[in-house]
């Protein structure tokens, strides 16, 4: 029996829209990351060039050195479309403000052994500006990249980047007052132990090629400092000496990458295997950008780890070496 | 045991500043002008970022959580609408007309929104600016992405929406808009707030999206209404973002005031002519109808960006000169440009029909000066052609302007008996414009509009027309052609409404829905 | 004076908001149209924290505004306390 009459059974004429049929290959229903991805981005007759690059168009494959055949071959394994995305960051907000609460009410920052709280004040405040930078190299990515399913993942890499900044931030406000972030720029800007560092996130500030910034910042210098800093460093060394409370602050950065290295493993992933020529110059960026930060990281991991820099960072790349070899990219 | 010291709890603003410009730093390993490569050659002069002033200071860990509280709402809304087969409850299957505009016009211009403000937000060297640029970058894909998901149901029933990115690439009118924001996202840094974040977002978008939003409830699209609101609340930080960028650059530096004049100038007339597909959507699309374009011009235009350039009139900006030309199109734009889709339905990828006589009367009350005496007649003519098996369908190509890529149907100011040409010589070869206001858009910048992808050109070039097609052969259809290029199928997604698939699908979906079977 | 206004979904989380604007801008006028409620008022207009707070009988962040917010007009200066809309001219 019929109960609700608007509840009717009819036929749908198609059952998506025919670039995603074509696409996938049939007609049939498609998920919300494929209708919100896939030919998204215009890809002719466009009207004008760009003033501020006359040399390419509006949207352009030869901005970067890689080739692809199709760019929708990329694909977010974690299927983010703004909706899943915003959804999947607000439940680890919560998390988050869970973390920061009980830390702050139960007065643990004052709970820190003295040394444990140097060491976080020293070597994590600083880090608030290389995900500044970052914040601003995945913008580049996503404004200079090529189709939606590359670009897309990197403007909310990008505002990521510009929310563990302000995490960082909040840490810093936790331990101690804003005198603290001024203290942490002067290292930033002036300390021996960070310019190594600086200086690699400057330069990536200027690097042209989308693709290879990709490299530079999310695979390289990200692939190193996450691992190195949030997994080893709070997370192992110093929560081993009682600093667990840090660990809960930064328990965003530790999910997050763990989250975020599919999507980067996945993008070498397929580009390295559409073309002998991709994977070598995958593997020339990797190596390139990959020795660079490693040697940038130690004076900063030097911070917390003292005698035992040295083995730690060289664990630190190997397992990233292990990651590339897995990617198909020869490092 | 506490031992916690009560620290100084930060106000917004200081918590804001610290979050956001006490993350940057100036660069001495690389150089500013390589970092930010685009900021001088616009002539903008900017002395000190630090005086920008944030109008939303939202950090992301709210952001977070206020986007995703929407999100959640939004898409039980978009469930639940078409778990319920939400369409049928449409005043009116002639409705569906502005939904297929919406997608093929509108929202891949929010994708490119979207990118626009991922590059200014990568280029603009003051961190507070920046942020609220990345911050709409992905409000952008926000939008671009829950249009495209709310509008997906609807092209399981409907025709003409199927291949809406290619349609919007390649078909004749959304040039139109295509190449409005072509403009804005090559323009420079500065331009593009000028262009996108000031005229359109501040000064145009109310009438883009109240009118249609309100359209949509008037009309029963729920889903259509939840995400034209929902992406109105992110419309709000936007239009701030749009006047304090003016308001910023103007403080900066008096050089800067006729720059931004100029600007102000051109995009308030491209916006504008972008809108003519509002007018007429609002005037004849809507089968129940909110406001007149007239009145909404009125009320959003005229007494609401009255009031904004009487406030910016202390930095030396004035009302832009367009709008006293505006003022006097106001009761011809949606009628002049009704008639021209409904000359070329043969061609677009939407329905269209004649007002029938209680939309005349509702169309002579809303235009007392100028509907009867000018339109109506011609109206009526066509809708009795079309009864006695007339109905004229136009083949032949208009030829268009220049500058907003409409074809040449508007008439001159004071005289809409007179078709408005203009034209300009440049390097030997000469080029046409709608309005005196599109003619100096050109002049001001030859060099670029001279590369305009003008669709009926690229017809007339052969480009438009699937790969391997032979023009010379005999019996060649170029309409045909044409259709099959840009992926529209003959008799499905054009032509009148009366003899389409929709209205006769949609009657019988309805009638088995509200009757028992 | 010009106007400034402020539009708002119409549902149960605005219905108190639309009270308080009305409780603190007295001159204000409230405009209901299909599932949005748009209020003018002249020069200026303002929404505080605590009138909100007194008729919802919670904390109220002011952020939480965005969620149902569908345009404004005017100057914005937002602080915890206030949202002020207002022309200069």
């Amino acid at each position: 029996m019929q109960i609700d009459l608007r509840t009717v059974s009819i036929k749908p004429l198609r059952h998506t829209f025919d670039n995603i049929a074509r696409r996938i290959g049939a007609d049939k229903p498609a998920s919300r990351y494929q209708e919100g991805t896939l030919d998204m981005q215009q890809e002719v007759n466009f009207h004008y060039r760009p003033t501020w690059d006359p040399d390419h168009l509006i949207y352009d494959r030869a901005r970067t050195a890689v080739k692809m055949a199709d760019w929708y071959s990329f694909k977010d394994p974690r299927q983010f479309y703004y909706g899943a995305y915003t959804l999947a960051r607000a439940k680890q907000q919560d998390t988050a403000e869970a973390n920061f609460d009980f830390v702050e009410n139960r007065g643990l920052a004052a709970t820190l052994p003295e040394e444990i709280r140097d060491t976080v004040l020293k070597m994590l405040i600083p880090l608030r500006h290389v995900a500044w930078g970052s914040n601003m190299n995945n913008a580049g990515i996503c404004a200079y990249g090529y189709g939606t399913a590359f670009t897309q993942p990197c403007i909310y890499q990008s505002m990521d980047q510009l929310g563990i900044a302000q995490y960082i931030t909040r840490v810093a406000l936790l331990l101690g007052d804003v005198d603290v972030l001024d203290t942490a720029k002067t290292a930033w800007m002036e300390d021996d132990a960070w310019q190594g560092l600086r200086r690699y996130v400057e330069d990536t500030m200027v690097i042209k090629d989308p693709f290879e910034l990709f490299v530079a910042q999310n695979v390289a210098l990200d692939g190193l400092l996450y691992p190195l800093v949030y997994e080893t460093i709070i997370d192992d060394v110093l929560s081993s000496k009682g600093g667990t409370p840090v660990a809960m602050l930064t328990q965003f950065m530790t999910d997050w990458y763990a989250e975020v290295r599919k999507w980067t493993d996945a993008t070498m992933k397929t580009a390295a295997a559409e073309s002998p020529e991709n994977k070598e110059i995958l593997g020339r960026w990797t190596t390139a950008w990959r020795d660079r930060a490693a040697a940038a990281l130690v004076p900063v991991a030097r911070i917390a780890l003292a005698e035992r820099t040295d083995e730690l960072t060289a664990e630190v790349v190997q397992q990233f070496n292990a990651r590339m070899a897995k990617a198909g990219v020869p490092v | 045991m506490d031992m916690q010291v009560a620290k100084k709890k930060l106000g917004l603003k200081e918590r804001y500043a610290v979050m956001t410009r006490g993350l940057d730093w100036k660069p001495s390993y690389q150089k500013m002008e390589d970092i930010y490569p685009y900021m001088a050659y616009e002539g903008i002069k900017i002395h000190d970022w630090d005086k920008w002033e944030d109008p939303f200071r939202l950090t992301m860990d709210a952001y977070w959580k206020y986007q995703a509280e929407k999100e959640r709402k939004l898409y039980a809304i978009i469930d639940a609408f078409n778990q319920n087969n939400g369409h049928l409850n449409v005043t009116d299957a002639r409705y569906l007309n502005t939904v297929k505009l919406f997608i093929s016009g509108i929202s891949p211009l929010e994708y490119v929104a979207h990118r626009g403000f991922s590059h200014v937000g990568r280029q603009f060297p003051g961190p507070g600016p920046r942020v609220a640029c990345l911050m709409q970058a992905l409000d952008e894909i926000r939008h671009a992405q829950t249009q495209v998901h709310s509008i997906s149901n609807y092209n399981k029933y409907y025709n003409g929406m199927h291949d809406f990115h290619h349609a919007h690439d390649r078909v004749w009118f959304l040039s139109v808009p295509k190449s409005f924001f072509d403009d804005a996202i090559t323009a420079g840094p500065f331009e593009f707030m000028v262009s996108i974040g000031f005229s359109f977002e501040y000064v145009l978008t109310n009438l883009l999206f109240v009118p249609f939003v309100s359209g949509a409830a008037y009309n029963g699209d729920m889903g259509t209404m939840t995400f034209g609101f929902s992406a109105q609340s992110d419309e709000a930080r936007h239009m701030t973002l749009g006047l304090e960028v003016i308001k910023f650059i103007l403080q900066q530096d008096p050089a800067n005031v006729p720059i931004v004049q100029r600007w102000i100038d051109k995009w308030t007339w491209r916006g504008y002519r972008v809108l003519t597909l509002v007018a007429m959507m609002m005037d004849y699309m809507l089968p129940k109808r909110t406001m007149s374009w007239k009145e909404a011009w009125e009320v959003y235009f005229e007494e609401n960006g009255g009031a904004l350039f009487k406030d910016l009139a202390r930095y030396g900006i004035k009302m832009p000169d367009c709008a006293a030309q505006i003022a006097l199109e106001k009761d011809h734009l949606s009628h002049q440009a009704w008639s021209t889709f409904y000359n070329y339905a043969a061609a677009s990828n939407f329905h269209t029909w004649m007002p029938d006589e209680e939309e005349m009367a509702w169309l002579s009350s809303k235009y007392p000066n100028s509907y009867d005496k000018y339109y109506r007649p011609r109206m009526e003519f066509w809708r009795e052609e079309a009864a006695k098996g007339n109905r004229f369908y136009n083949k032949t190509l208009p030829m268009l302007c220049q500058t907003c890529q409409i074809p040449m149907i508007f008439t001159e100011p004071g005289d809409p008996t007179k078709i408005c040409y203009r034209e300009v010589d440049y390097k030997g070869d000469k080029y046409h414009f709608c309005s005196d206001h599109c003619k100096k858009i050109f002049e001001d910048e030859p060099e670029k509009y001279v590369q305009a992808w003008l669709p009926v050109h690229q017809i007339y070039q052969g480009n438009c027309f699937p790969e391997g097609t032979d023009p010379t052969v005999e019996g060649f259809d170029p309409l045909a052609a044409v259709l099959k290029y840009y992926n529209l199928e003959f008799g499905r997604d054009n032509l009148d409404f009366d003899i389409s698939e929709d209205k006769k699908n949609f009657a019988e979906w309805r009638g088995q829905a509200t009757k028992n079977v | 004076m010009s106007t400034v206004f402020i539009a708002l979904q119409t549902n149960e989380e605005t219905r108190p908001i639309v009270e308080a604007i009305i409780q603190d801008n007295p001159d204000c006028t409230v405009n209901e149209q299909p599932a949005m409620v748009k209020i003018d008022a002249q020069g200026k207009l303002v929404v505080r924290r605590e009138t909100i707070e007194e008729l919802i009988g919670r904390p109220y962040d002011l952020q939480e505004l965005q969620v149902n917010l569908i345009t404004i007009s005017g100057n914005l200066d937002q602080t915890d306390d206030e949202m002020i809309l207002y022309w200069n001219a």
